[in-house]
């Protein structure tokens, strides 16, 4: 039993706000949802599976209600909370869905206002007293991984700066991009030291927004209009402490979704033509990017450097958006943009400064929750037909 | 200012009252299986790697080393410097080091157990040996 070719992304949307002081968060998800069902080309009464995570307003029956989904219709949903990457676990659980004839139009949102509202707070979990008094956040849990990857393998912070330099290169070509301004390594250097050994233009930006997809069978999509795109190959995981024994921040549960994901897809990483890769951080990208098996444990640094990472420059075109580090990063989550972003240059519909030509093989990975602490990842393999 | 800082009280919970009581008296505890033999942290009733039910308390010695940290800069409390201690017995805990130099903190280094006081049980810090 695979899913490979079983479901294809139909509808693509990302909201084209970052900052939304004068819209609700049901609302953004409502603009997304109409945004993906008006791109696939079909009609929201035709939805028959609804997935949403953490930041759809009450969860996923309000959320039905409030959507005006068809109720008589909708007959598969999914909740699945995993933090950024829990699109691209709905994205293979919609595809589980559709192989099993549980759904045939699947309805994926994600939007929210970090900026402008307020978010809601995380459940605690069994590790509450022994943990939240010492304050890990995204910036530390990250700049933790930092640290040990540095001391193990040598990793500079020039090496993690070329990844922000890779990422403006691109957003300089999304007139949507949060931060638009080409930047060097001795930019990021230069920034203020947050949590070291991550300076800001380490860190991704906080933006409003969000993003949607349509996912459905073979037979609808070709029915459809847009190019076809479909899901050849997923992988989910998890990783923590797990009591303490033989800590390893080096690495991410990347290490298990990624070869699960190109197994099912029958490709290895070679053959992959553009990468969208989760950047909530620039060490973020580097360590998966190892995890993947894009190159060796510890060689990531080598591998970012000198804009191995820049369409139509280096070897590995990622985040040709701008990714989380300069366009958008919509309720602090990156795993719908990275989808977004893998299906437009799938359909060749990235900006023609950044496009990869021939593009028919992409990769959307991501992760969630905190690297440095307890985390999922997900890896989605992308085919154009 | 970690002298100043006020750590939010444990909730504790029938699994890990005795880990708070022990706190109390200045003791730092982890969990060890008579089953597989592994040490554990933060403290289970079931063992995480054998499943054995056959946990029992122990006094840890409270000394370890760095295996790494991050200093946050940014912070309306002020700096501070998360990481993670490899003990003696073998476990890595997350925590805060403290009553150091936090510019000076270096991965490997050793360091051992301190107890700040909460309006409940005191929390574990550490701070170098």
């Amino acid at each position: 039993m695979t899913i490979k070719g079983k479901a294809y992304i139909a509808g693509i949307y990302e909201h084209p706000t970052r900052h939304a002081p004068d819209k609700s968060t049901a609302q953004l998800h409502a603009e997304v949802a109409k945004g993906a069902i008006e791109d696939a080309g079909i009609s929201k009464d035709d939805v028959d599976g609804y997935f949403c995570a953490g930041d759809a307003p009450g969860g996923a029956w309000p959320m039905v209600d409030y959507l005006g989904l068809n109720t008589k219709k909708l007959r598969h949903v999914d909740s699945t909370e995993t933090g950024g990457c829990s699109y691209i676990i709905h994205l293979g659980h919609a595809a589980e869905a559709i192989a099993a004839g549980k759904c045939s139009i699947a309805l994926i949102t994600l939007a929210g206002k970090p900026r402008t509202g307020v978010m809601p707070p995380r459940a605690a979990g069994a590790e509450a007293d022994f943990e939240s008094a010492y304050g890990a956040t995204t910036h530390n849990a990250y700049g933790m991984c930092a640290m040990r990857h540095m001391h193990d393998y040598g990793t500079t912070s020039e090496q993690l700066a070329w990844i922000k330099v890779a990422a403006s290169h691109h957003a300089q070509y999304n007139p949507h991009a949060m931060l638009k301004d080409v930047v060097t390594v001795e930019d990021v250097l230069n920034s203020p030291m947050i949590s070291d050994p991550l300076h800001r233009m380490d860190c991704c930006v906080v933006s409003d927004g969000g993003g949607a997809l349509i996912v459905t069978t073979p037979e609808i999509a070709k029915s459809l209009k847009k190019p076809l795109v479909r899901l050849i190959g997923h992988g989910e995981a998890m990783k923590g402490p797990r009591g303490g024994k033989d800590l390893d921040l080096t690495y991410s549960a990347g290490v298990w979704s990624g070869p699960r994901a190109f197994e099912e897809a029958g490709i290895t990483p070679k053959d992959i033509k553009y990468a969208s890769i989760y950047d909530s951080f620039t060490i973020t990208v580097l360590m998966q990017l190892e995890d993947l098996g894009f190159c060796k444990k510890g060689e990531g640094g080598k591998f970012v450097a000198d804009g191995n990472l820049i369409s139509g420059v280096g070897k590995l075109p990622f985040n040709t958006d701008g990714g989380g580090l300069c366009s958008n990063h919509p309720v602090n989550r990156g795993g719908m943009t990275k989808i977004l972003e893998a299906v437009r240059q799938l359909r060749g519909e990235a900006h023609p400064k950044v496009q990869v030509p021939n593009c028919d093989l992409a990769i959307a990975h991501g992760t969630g929750g905190l690297l440095g602490v307890r985390h999922a990842a997900s890896t989605a393999i992308l085919e154009r037909v | 200012m970690s002298e100043t800082k006020k750590y939010p009280a444990p909730v504790t919970n029938p699994e890990t009252a005795a880990f708070w009581d022990a706190a109390k008296e200045g003791k730092f505890m982890i969990k060890r299986c008579t089953a597989c033999g592994e040490a554990h942290y933060f403290p289970r009733s079931i063992c995480p790697f054998c499943y054995s039910d056959k946990t029992v308390w122990e006094e840890a010695s409270g000394e370890g080393t760095i295996y790494t940290y991050s200093l946050m800069r940014k912070s309306p409390t002020g700096p501070y410097a998360i990481g993670y201690v490899t003990l003696k017995e073998g476990p890595s805990v997350q925590t805060n080091f403290v009553d150091c130099d936090l510019e000076k903190l270096k991965i490997d280094q050793k360091v051992k157990v301190v107890f700040k006081p909460t309006d409940g049980a005191p929390l574990p810090f550490f701070t170098v040996a």
